[in-house]
């Protein structure tokens, strides 16, 4: 189960009616990681070097911990670093389900509801995949009309 | 000769400053070097004496402001910016970035760009998780925002510092000038981040109770006087580090810090870097590269001519880094106040194009590759490139409603 920020709530719930083993993966997004670390403080000044590291870690157990509370039930967890939608990729080699959440447009049905990301993922895992709508599913007349020349014909 | 010995010189110290070899203080590197600018005859002593004699009070006022920024750390005021940030955003990763835009842009204007980036952003990526929003927008905007947002007062930036003694412009004479480019340029960054960030803000708010933290109010009031005081001092004749260091005082006195710390978190080697950084670059500009860089830079502050100083300014802040691209630009240009806040729109923008502040830098640590620095993603270089050119090219033209408004 792929744990990001925000939608990673409506995944634990999906995952508690499944059996089998659950692994927990946060993926510290390496943009992040540079955007906090790096010396862009006057020329030549900057934070401690691993200030950043040590605030994405500290962060990556908060979630990962509020997930494992939330599911109620043992599972592995486990922390990457990198580009967050390949890593999601290389970590579905040997499971047989990667659950994720959309993370787009939430106000209607259709492809928008998929972010970059959650895209890439959804187009490139070797595995099952379920999909969950965090919160509430948009109403089926959210979907756009039928294409103009499929009306009239 | 003269001119390739000053530009090795120039890139030793930059060098140097940005590798840190065993955690040395910059000025080890800097200091050498421009001894032997003096010594190699690049510049004759009486100039170089005369160069630290005028960068003298703008590096004690840079102290003093990075001194009343560590205190007011201490004193909580950016643990409290955290928590208000929290309670305002009601959990909306949006909302909570609109309130960081808020925050960082005051932040940087009144106690300088070093504090948001050092300070700041710690408490807003802890504030993001917090609230389970994905802090990567949140982050990149105190990143953004610590160079874009450094425009409005002398203060806000070593750069500016350096440009206000070189144009005779006063304290509210600069804010006056640059505050309506600094609230173009700062729009057009939230417009630019809100789109480039759309999948990240759209997760849905969560509220998760968030811990009240008192007001400090005593840092929150000497800082507001500190504040007050800058634009007072000049027109009294006072130098306004003296009321940065009076504010910074206040605020030690009253937490009880110990004269060494306050040495200690003034930077003392990095004010001692950047005097003989200035006199390395004073080699530079006397050098054949001056010449070159004089026979380009425009002399008119007309819209053209304002619009091509500061695309000048941000590649030499790109190529070299911003300190040295404004103390080599500021002397062509100190007969226009025009001209010389051109500079500072690309020498304060620009480094927003390579995150790293500039290419040199960039160069630098992938060479050496240093440890626990994460490497610069094509993300962030994107960004880059859809905000700084047109960060810039609205800054100058509000740079130049501005002058003509004030009639300049």
């Amino acid at each position: 189960m792929w744990v990001t920020e925000g939608t990673w709530p409506a995944c634990v719930d999906a995952v508690r009616a499944l059996p089998g083993d659950v692994t927990l993966l946060h993926v510290v997004d390496v943009a992040t990681a540079a955007a906090l670390s790096g010396p862009v403080g006057l020329l030549g000044r900057s934070g401690p070097a691993d200030q950043g590291e040590f605030l994405l870690a500290e962060a990556a157990i908060e979630l990962l911990d509020a997930a494992a509370a939330r599911l109620g039930r043992g599972a592995v967890r486990q922390t990457r670093q990198g580009r967050p939608e390949r890593e999601v990729v290389a970590a579905c080699a040997d499971v047989d389900l990667l659950v994720l959440a959309r993370d787009g447009d939430r106000s209607r049905l259709g492809p928008r509801s998929l972010g970059h990301h959650a895209r890439f993922v959804v187009d490139h895992a070797p595995c099952q995949i379920l999909l969950v709508w965090p919160e509430s599913t948009p109403a089926l007349r959210t979907l756009p009309p039928p294409p103009h020349h499929d009306q009239t014909r | 000769m003269p001119t390739a010995i000053s530009l090795l010189l120039l890139l030793a110290v930059l060098g140097f400053a940005v590798v840190r070899p065993r955690g040395l203080p910059e000025a080890v590197g800097a200091v050498p070097a421009a001894v032997l600018t003096v010594v190699a005859g690049l510049v004759p002593w009486r100039d170089a004496v005369h160069e630290l004699g005028d960068l003298g009070p703008t590096v004690g006022f840079l102290a003093a402001v990075l001194l009343l920024a560590y205190l007011a750390d201490r004193s909580g005021v950016f643990r409290f910016a955290g928590a208000v940030a929290a309670r305002w955003s009601g959990g909306s990763p949006q909302r909570l970035l609109g309130i960081v835009f808020v925050i960082a842009a005051a932040v940087t204007a009144a106690l300088s760009l070093d504090a948001t980036v050092v300070l700041l952003t710690p408490v807003v990526f802890t504030t993001a998780s917090a609230l389970a929003i994905r802090p990567k927008p949140h982050v990149y905007a105190c990143n953004h925002l610590a160079n874009s947002a450094s425009l409005l007062l002398p203060v806000s930036n070593l750069t500016n510092l350096l440009a206000m003694s070189a144009a005779g412009l006063s304290f509210l004479g600069f804010a006056g000038l640059m505050a309506l480019p600094w609230l173009a340029v700062i729009a057009v960054e939230y417009v630019i981040l809100r789109r480039f960030f759309a999948d990240d803000l759209a997760t849905p708010p969560h509220r998760p109770p968030v811990e009240p933290v008192p007001a400090p109010r005593f840092a929150l009031a000497v800082l507001g006087v500190t504040l007050a005081g800058f634009a007072l001092a000049s027109p009294l004749g006072a130098h306004p580090a003296w009321v940065a260091l009076a504010g910074a005082l206040v605020l030690a006195v009253r937490l009880r810090v110990g004269l060494p710390t306050l040495v200690r978190k003034a930077n003392p080697g990095f004010c001692v870097f950047v005097l003989a950084l200035g006199v390395v670059v004073l080699g530079v500009s006397r050098s054949g590269f001056g010449t070159l860089v004089d026979r380009v830079a425009p002399h008119h502050p007309d819209l053209l001519g304002l619009l091509a100083m500061a695309f000048l300014a941000a590649l030499l802040a790109n190529v070299l880094n911003n300190l040295p691209a404004t103390l080599m630009l500021l002397p062509f240009t100190a007969h226009s106040p025009g001209l010389v806040l051109a500079v500072l729109l690309g020498a304060n923008i620009g480094p927003n194009l390579t995150y790293v502040g500039s290419l040199a830098t960039l160069l630098w640590r992938q060479i050496l590759h240093k440890s626990g620095h994460p490497p610069v993603t094509g993300e962030f270089l994107r960004l880059g490139a859809l905000t700084v050119p047109a960060c810039l090219i609205v800054g100058v033209a509000s740079l130049w409603v501005s002058l003509r408004v004030s009639g300049l």
